[in-house]
């Protein structure tokens, strides 16, 4: 008899095991800076976009919001979406994202402000709401952060379990003549991620950034 | 103070103190040497003879091993010549069933041919009727010589008109005779021809029948030269197996490849049905799907093979009465149809769901959508094989029993070469052992080589003196743990 309970025991645990479902999907939330000459990016920005769409699967979510004068905003949000798990209706979903981004593209005004804090906040609020597996947020942006009066975002990011990459992050005439200024950006930016502490442990999201876009494959690598 | 300063500080003069240390050492070791060598043989002895226990025992569980091998050998021979033999015999029965069967209408036909035969011989044999008699008296009238009597001349000329009359009638009637009489032999050639045939048939029959019993016998010699376990028996039944093996192992790698394409066929549309983003700890759901429905074709199709007997892996299944199994049969069979055409409507879907998919990706991409020529073929052979394959697993069941029942040999085979192995290095490392406690023992005594050449000086010097004495050193020498285990 004890031998029976000891079976049934080990045949519930090997159950219990099979069936604990990792959830494993993956959300991806793109902020696209649509402030001055950054706007004229946006093309790249469609690559970028088709290339999500086109490794996202069934289950996955893509959410795509602008960064302008106050991103935490969900009326920023371009087009946001939760695939189905029929892979037939994720890319009917698809197609209509695509519309959605094509109608954007057409009708994008340039912000006076880039409010980049504001979309990530907007993003880790979107993300952790909608509860994936897998989070990333890509900034499409040259990380120039510009505030409008008024506006205040010394929120430090809770960023644990999120992956930020810095999409095509491009140089400014400053930049070039003096790198320095460019590499301070970046840096700052990755501080505000990885929010290490004195001994160096991160106790924030991880940073990447990714200029190239022929490399994009990168975005999912662990 | 670390012992290394300690030593070098005994004397003011470290090469002193060095020497010193050295020779308190090697006189520690040498009054130490009949220990350690005591010590070191027992070590050795421990390690030498428990690891040829070892060995010894490790050889002879292989050798019990063998021994099972050669019984499970013996045994799957006897079963594989039983079943052979019983077969032949069924044929043999069929065959006797069969053509014996129609023995006694053939024996009937042979009757009837051999009567109709005789009667037709009895009347071949009727001779045909003579010319009568009374010719012979009128041709002796009609040879008397004419007279010139006219009215004679007359009777003689109508004697002889009679007579010729008369013969020519006899001939034709003769040649009627002998006509009939051969009409009946040449009616005789159809009998004589169906007679000829079926002793041919008997005789083809016949020789068909010792070919069989030939066959027997090779079969009951084979039979009996396993039961008596000789070991041109065991040679030819551990060879077969073998091939067995590597064949059956073959058809299965090739079959897991069908099965593999199978897989690959439906894992994509079960996503529809299960969902594409649920997974069951890292596999995903709908390739589980997939996988369990290939799975349970292959079962069906196990359990349709022992329905049939053509197989024997569960014995429950052969054994059932034949009503029973020919349900099992059809139940079997239309689970394996309806799973052949659920695969198939898969394989089209996921010929739709990849067509949709490419044109996404074409949309993505920004090039124009181009309709493919002959894109209904593909989709017709993904149909036709999510129809095949199903019942072609079936037949994995096949070399699937092979490959079980020799691998049960196989795997003897290798276990027992494994233990041999074990054995083989027991028996170095004993040996092994043995020997590095005598090399020790040796480099021991070179070390304290110094200490040993003094002794023997003084054991010499002994030797020159007292006889008693002499007999003394020369005992204590050979009581020496080296000599000992030199005489040893």
């Amino acid at each position: 008899m004890k031998k029976l309970y000891i079976m049934l025991g080990v045949v519930i645990c090997l159950l219990a095991g099979c069936s604990q479902t990792e959830n494993r999907n993956r959300g991806v939330f793109l902020l696209l800076d649509t402030s001055g000459t950054y706007a004229l990016e946006l093309k790249k920005a469609r690559s970028i976009i088709n290339y999500l769409l086109g490794t996202l699967e069934p289950g996955d979510t893509f959410a795509v919001a602008s960064i302008d004068t106050g991103s935490f905003s969900e009326k920023d949000i371009v087009a946001k979406m939760t695939f189905d798990q029929r892979p037939s209706t994720t890319n009917n979903q698809k197609r209509l994202f695509i519309k959605k981004i094509d109608e954007f593209v057409q009708n994008v005004s340039k912000s006076k402000y880039t409010d980049i804090s504001g979309g990530v906040l907007q993003a880790i609020d979107y993300l952790n709401e909608v509860g994936t597996g897998k989070k990333y947020i890509l900034i499409f942006s040259d990380l120039k952060e510009e505030l409008a009066d008024g506006h205040i975002r010394d929120v430090p990011f809770e960023l644990e379990g999120f992956k930020v990459i810095a999409l095509n992050v491009t140089k400014l005439r400053t930049d070039i003549k003096d790198p320095k200024q460019y590499l301070k950006r970046v840096e700052v930016w990755r501080q505000k991620v990885e929010q290490r502490d004195e001994s160096g442990r991160s106790h924030g999201g991880v940073w990447d950034r990714i200029n190239d876009l022929e490399r994009l494959d990168a975005i999912f690598k662990k | 103070m670390s012992i290394g300063s300690f030593i070098l500080n005994i004397t003011p003069y470290q090469e002193l103190s060095i020497l010193i240390c050295l020779i308190t050492l090697l006189l520690a070791m040498y009054f130490a040497r009949k220990p350690f060598h005591r010590s070191m043989a027992s070590f050795s002895k421990i390690i030498h003879s428990s690891m040829r226990l070892s060995a010894f025992a490790v050889a002879r569980s292989a050798g019990l091993l063998r021994q099972r091998n050669k019984a499970v050998l013996m045994a799957a021979g006897l079963e594989s010549a039983d079943r052979a033999l019983h077969r032949e015999l069924e044929r043999m029965s069929t065959a006797i069933e069969r053509d014996l069967g129609g023995y006694p209408q053939l024996q009937r036909q042979l009757t009837e041919t051999i009567v109709q035969l005789e009667e037709d011989y009895t009347s071949s044999a009727e001779i045909p009727q003579a010319l009568p008699d009374w010719v012979k008296v009128i041709k002796a009238v009609a040879d008397i010589k004419p007279t010139g009597d006219s009215m004679v001349a007359k009777m003689l000329e109508d004697i002889n008109e009679t007579l010729q009359n008369q013969h020519r009638s006899a001939v034709e009637k003769h040649r009627e005779d002998v006509s009939k009489r051969h009409g009946i032999l040449s009616n005789m050639m159809p009998s004589f021809r169906s007679l000829n045939k079926n002793i041919e048939k008997m005789s083809l029959f016949l020789a068909d029948l010792i070919k069989r019993a030939k066959t027997i016998d090779l079969f009951i010699d084979e039979h009996r030269q396993i039961r008596q376990e000789t070991d041109g028996a065991g040679q030819k039944l551990s060879s077969s197996s073998l091939t067995q093996f590597f064949t059956a192992g073959l058809v299965l790698l090739i079959a897991f490849g069908g099965a593999v394409i199978n897989f690959n066929l439906i894992a994509l549309p079960m996503s529809e049905m299960v969902g594409g983003g649920n997974y069951i700890g890292p596999f995903k759901t709908s390739d589980v799907a997939g996988l369990v429905i290939i799975l349970i074709e292959v079962t069906m199709g196990l359990f349709l093979m022992e329905s049939l007997r053509i197989t024997r892996l569960f014995p429950v299944i052969g054994s059932m009465d034949d009503r029973m199994r020919r349900r099992m049969i059809w139940i079997t069979f239309s689970i394996l149809f309806i799973l052949a055409g659920v695969e198939s409507a898969l394989a089209f879907m996921r010929d739709r769901i990849a067509a949709d998919m490419a044109a996404l990706r074409q949309t993505l991409a920004g090039v124009e959508q181009s309709e493919a020529a002959f894109r209904m073929i593909p989709t017709y052979g993904q149909m036709i094989m999510g129809f095949i394959l199903p019942f072609a697993l079936t037949f994995v069941a096949i070399p699937l029993e092979s490959f079980i029942s020799s691998s049960r040999t196989v795997l003897g085979y290798v276990a027992v070469g494994f233990l041999l192995l074990v054995a083989f290095l027991l028996r170095l490392i004993g040996n092994l052992g043995f020997y590095m406690g005598r090399l020790i023992s040796n480099v021991y005594d070179m070390i304290i080589y110094p200490a040993i050449w003094v002794e023997g000086v003084i054991l010499a010097k002994m030797q020159t003196g007292t006889p008693g004495k002499q007999d003394a050193a020369s005992t204590k020498l050979k009581e020496s743990p080296l000599l000992v285990e030199e005489v040893e």
